[in-house]
């Protein structure tokens, strides 16, 4: 039983690998949070199975946080952002989606080989799934390089801080530091989020007055 | 060679034969369900076959004997093909002469052939369709071989039979590789066989369709066989996708009672399997042309996707 929650991690691993795929080659936006839920929920199960397995309470905090913050709080708001910019049912024009995804298969064999030797190292339940974890990073990075609008750059941005999240999760499990690390690193991932859309609205208004969404609503 | 082992090739095949239309039938029943339409019945591809069986065969003037030979050849592909598929038992006659490359490849030949038949006649449309499923099948191609190849590299054999035996005497593991393959192998299999995403099996608005553009010159028997193969080809995808990620139930080598057991076992499995297909059908909208190499394209790098994760986590 437990040799088969072991080998669900690497189950969910893959999950978030082929999400983080999907992603790239997503068109619609609302797709694009649905599937930055499931990446959030598949994240959730893995960190839940590792707590498990490990018997490290801390995970399940952590777990807890993942669950609230990624698979709740943040696709609410980021539902409430696209309804408010009016750009919930947008379909970004998207340079060439096979090109990007050969790019982002030669990003997977760079990974997979670099994590190798560290892995190695590694003595936590699932070093293993390192490669996949620094994976789904450089693939949300170049989520982020080749998206030219704000939303799906922000969710690039926090699809990556998945894949840190779960290369925490998988290569150092011991760590207590963990809860405090992923907490953190949310709040940082929070105000990002609100500097991007200011960024954004800036360049568009030359301002950064939110009144200025009130004329998107009525287009 | 034994003749346990003959028996179960031949019980195989004709069972493949007798089955295929049913299977064809129970999707389009369990589509018409889902898409609230009146259902037609389950053994209406019998008698559509019944019927065309028994009318004329009418062939263009400009028809060369290519023309008429390639529905047989068609035909014989898949109906071997469902030979080779482990679709009952691992103890195949035929299997070891033909392992999942060569297993493409026959697919690969029936499409040939069906292609330059439909270029034979020399319609507008037979030449548009020639063209749009060379298309198809040069991209689902290499995806297929990537997902047969993922599935040989864990159980260190090519031959689909061996594939079979290794997993299911395997204790029960989750390979994450082969649930990616998996997905690759929907994808692939929907493009092969004319479905949804890719290509409507019951359109005839002459603008979107793929097969049905191929076999518009076809009647009487010929087009009954290449609607039989057709079928037969559905089957034999199916049997693979249940052989490589369901193998559970296949009866194996010396073990007669094992493969009556088998039958109810895989009609099981392909019940569930056609409404799974159906569903997929009705949920999905048919793409452009367009945008099919994408489609095709994301399921070859998904298949190469379970490559390299297996070679990452060695299972």
């Amino acid at each position: 039983m437990s040799l088969l929650l072991a080998q669900s991690i690497n189950l969910f691993a893959v999950v978030l690998l082929v999400l983080a795929f999907a992603m790239i080659a997503q068109r619609r936006i609302l797709t694009l949070i649905h599937l930055f839920t499931l990446q959030g929920v598949a994240l959730v199960a893995a960190t839940l199975v590792v707590a498990h397995l490990t018997g490290q309470h801390h995970l399940y905090y952590s777990a807890a946080v993942t669950f609230a913050l990624k698979v709740v709080l943040i696709p609410i708001l980021l539902h409430r952002v696209i309804i408010r910019l009016n750009v919930r049912w947008d379909v970004e024009t998207l340079f060439n989606i096979p090109t990007t995804m050969l790019l982002g298969i030669v990003l997977v064999i760079f990974a997979f080989n670099l994590a190798g030797p560290i892995a190695r190292l590694s003595t936590s339940i699932a070093h293993g799934t390192l490669g996949i974890a620094l994976a789904c990073v450089l693939l949300s990075f170049l989520m982020m390089i080749v998206r030219a609008k704000a939303v799906p750059q922000v969710i690039g941005f926090l699809s990556m801080e998945n894949g840190l999240f779960f290369a925490a999760t998988a290569a150092t499990s011991g760590m207590p530091m963990i809860v405090e690390l992923g907490i953190a690193f949310d709040v940082l991932v929070g105000i990002l989020i609100l500097g991007v859309f200011m960024f954004q609205i800036r360049e568009q208004f030359d301002s950064l007055d939110i009144r200025h969404l009130e004329k998107l609503k009525e287009d | 060679m034994s003749i346990g082992g003959i028996l179960a090739q031949l019980l195989a095949i004709a069972l493949a034969l007798a089955l295929a239309p049913l299977l064809t039938g129970w999707v389009n029943q369990w589509r018409a369900w889902l898409q609230n339409r009146r259902a037609p019945s389950l053994l209406q591809p019998y008698r559509v076959l019944h019927k065309l069986f028994n009318k004329e065969s009418v062939v263009a003037d400009t028809a060369s004997p290519l023309f008429r030979i390639a529905p047989y050849i068609m035909f014989g592909c898949m109906a071997l093909a469902c030979g080779i598929a482990p679709t009952l038992s691992t103890d195949l006659p035929l299997a070891p002469a033909a392992d999942a490359i060569a297993l493409v490849g026959l697919f690969a030949l029936a499409r040939v052939f069906i292609s330059l038949a439909a270029i034979d006649i020399g319609t507008a449309f037979g030449t548009l369709g020639a063209r749009r499923e060379m298309l198809v099948g040069f991209l689902a191609e290499p995806a297929l071989l990537m997902v047969l190849f993922s599935a040989s590299l864990i159980t260190q054999s090519t031959s689909l039979a061996k594939i079979v035996e290794t997993l299911t005497h395997q204790p029960f593991a989750i390979h994450p590789s082969l649930a990616v393959a998996g997905v690759a192998f929907t994808m692939v299999s929907l493009a092969e066989n004319a479905r949804v995403p890719v290509d409507n099996p019951t359109t005839h608005l002459e603008l979107t369709m793929i097969h049905e553009a191929l076999i518009l010159e076809y009647s009487g028997r010929h087009l009954a066989l290449v609607e039989w193969a057709a079928s037969l080809k559905l089957f034999a995808y199916s049997c693979i996708g249940l052989a490589l990620f369901v193998p559970w139930g296949i009866a194996e080598a010396g073990t007669p009672f094992a493969i009556v057991l088998a039958i109810p076992v895989l009609v099981a499995k392909l019940a569930v399997g056609g409404v799974l297909l159906a569903l997929i059908e009705t949920i999905n909208a048919k793409k452009r042309l367009f945008l099919v190499p994408e489609f095709l394209t994301t399921a070859f790098l998904l298949a190469v996707l379970a490559l390299l994760v297996h070679v990452l986590l060695g299972a």
